[in-house]
């Protein structure tokens, strides 16, 4: 038997408040199974167990604010049900029936906001899992053209817990950046260094890659650069880790938060956890991840592993170079400014190439400018051999 | 393909990838990187739902002079 506990999402977070359970007593589940939502002050997060089992009792009600590590739901046995489930050995009426299928959280969300009845899609995902794409095609194409009908009553009989308005999370999720950022300038002792880098070589080579692979297969500059910033933290040990209790802790694996804008106005950064032991491919998909989840508001758990390092990107319509400021306890914080051609000198000769300023915020406790710098060359030796990434 | 549905596929795209985005008030010649604030990430996601829901795929080097609905709804068409 296991408790499953309320996780502590981020050194910032000391409490989560319950919105939502997607299993009810008797479900069985595995690691990785999505079983609730919370809400923090950063975002809604939809919460996986790491036991396997069959879920004994759910120990709080939706609406109810608990503080991290304590217990929320228990998980029974090794995902062996019970002799004789009641659940599943009688006929499950049709509200039980919904939550023994397999639905894709997002499935979830969508066929909620276009109203689709769920009992009514046929799921053709591993195991008959109803993916975002069946609930699309038995939504049909009207949502194309118009918008979406006022949804039917909901599915599930689930308790109405609000959900904080737009504004309100933005404040939320301002205060709680703030608050951090306030801890960084006041404990961290910043040192700034960047080095514009040559990028010719590498978007030729993407470029190149690119035209041979359909659209969902191919690799965003973004993640190339992700790509150097993971080895190149593996090449220089003192930018990776953390800073806890009066000493410097280097991670083994680099845990790579990615900061990401959002629209509606303030900044989140999920993390890719082990991004140096990625592909490109897998770390392109890694990323296009955390986005898509970051837009529709369905960030899991796992993206707020603790990161050991944060890379910031300004994208094609930023600033030039930017002045990072750390995410405590992590002791460096990579930027990269927006890609341009600049003019370049080689050879004698001036020129015009695709280049980037990268930039490193260092914790002075930890490294100091000569180690910073032989972080950001590897940045650049990485993106020099762009077949290596 | 008309015209219309191009357009109604390029739009249920977009708020597909970005629901955020005010579709309904997003002028057909609008540049969505500014006016939709679509960055690489998002721009690459619409491609891709484009492809996965029409077959169509745009190549990589086209899609940066693809900047509007409208244009992309055309390449469509």
């Amino acid at each position: 038997m296991a408790d499953l506990k309320m996780p502590s999402l981020g050194a910032d977070m000391t409490s989560g408040k319950l919105l939502e359970w997607h299993v009810a007593p008797g479900d069985t589940v595995k690691r990785g199974d999505i079983v609730a939502t919370v809400d923090t002050d950063k975002a809604e997060i939809d919460i996986e167990t790491f036991d396997a089992g069959v879920i004994g009792a759910l120990l709080i009600e939706p609406g109810t604010t608990v503080d991290v590590g304590t217990p929320i739901a228990r998980i029974d046995g090794n995902g062996t049900p019970p002799a004789a489930p009641p659940a599943v050995a009688a006929a499950p009426p049709a509200e039980a029936f919904v939550h023994h299928r397999r639905v894709s959280p997002l499935a979830r969300r969508i066929a909620a906001d276009l109203g689709v009845d769920l009992d009514a899609v046929t799921g053709t995902g591993p195991q008959g899992a109803v993916t975002r794409v069946d609930v699309e095609r038995e939504a049909g194409a009207e949502r194309l053209v118009e918008a979406p009908a006022p949804a039917p009553a909901p599915v599930e009989a689930a308790p109405a817990v609000e959900h904080r308005a737009p504004a309100e999370r933005l404040e939320s999720l301002r205060a709680i950046v703030g608050e951090l950022m306030t801890r960084s300038k006041r404990e961290i002792p910043h040192f700034h260094l960047s080095r514009e880098i040559d990028l010719s070589a590498a978007l030729a080579w993407l470029e190149a890659r690119n035209r041979e692979l359909p659209a969902p297969e191919r690799v965003l500059p973004a993640a190339l650069l992700l790509r150097a910033a993971a080895l190149a933290a593996h090449d220089e040990p003192s930018v990776n880790g953390t800073f806890a209790d009066g000493g410097f802790r280097p991670a083994r694996r680099v845990d790579l938060g990615v900061a990401i804008s959002l629209r509606a106005g303030g900044v989140i950064a999920p993390v890719i956890p082990g991004a140096d032991e990625l592909s490109l491919a897998e770390l392109m998909q890694a990323l296009r991840g955390i986005t898509d989840r970051v837009r529709r508001g369905a960030l899991r758990g796992s993206d707020f592993t603790a990161g050991t390092l944060t890379v910031t990107s300004l994208g094609e319509h930023g600033a030039d170079l930017v002045y990072g400021v750390i995410f405590p306890p992590q002791v460096a914080l990579v930027g990269f400014g927006a890609v341009a051609q600049r003019p370049w000198a080689a050879g004698g000769m001036l020129g015009v190439r695709p280049t980037v300023v990268a930039t490193l915020a260092a914790d002075h406790r930890v490294s100091e400018g000569h180690r910073g710098s032989l972080f950001l060359a590897s940045v650049d030796h990485h993106l020099q051999e762009p077949d290596q990434l | 393909m008309t015209a219309d549905e191009a357009r109604a596929v390029v739009l249920g795209c977009l708020s597909e990838i970005a629901p955020d985005v005010d579709t309904a008030h997003l002028a057909g010649d609008a540049d969505l990187r500014r006016a939709a604030d679509l960055d690489s990430m998002d721009v690459f996601n619409l491609v891709a739902a484009i492809a996965e829901r029409t077959g169509v795929d745009i190549p990589d080097t086209e899609v940066a002079g693809l900047s509007t609905v409208d244009a992309f709804a055309q390449r469509l068409g």
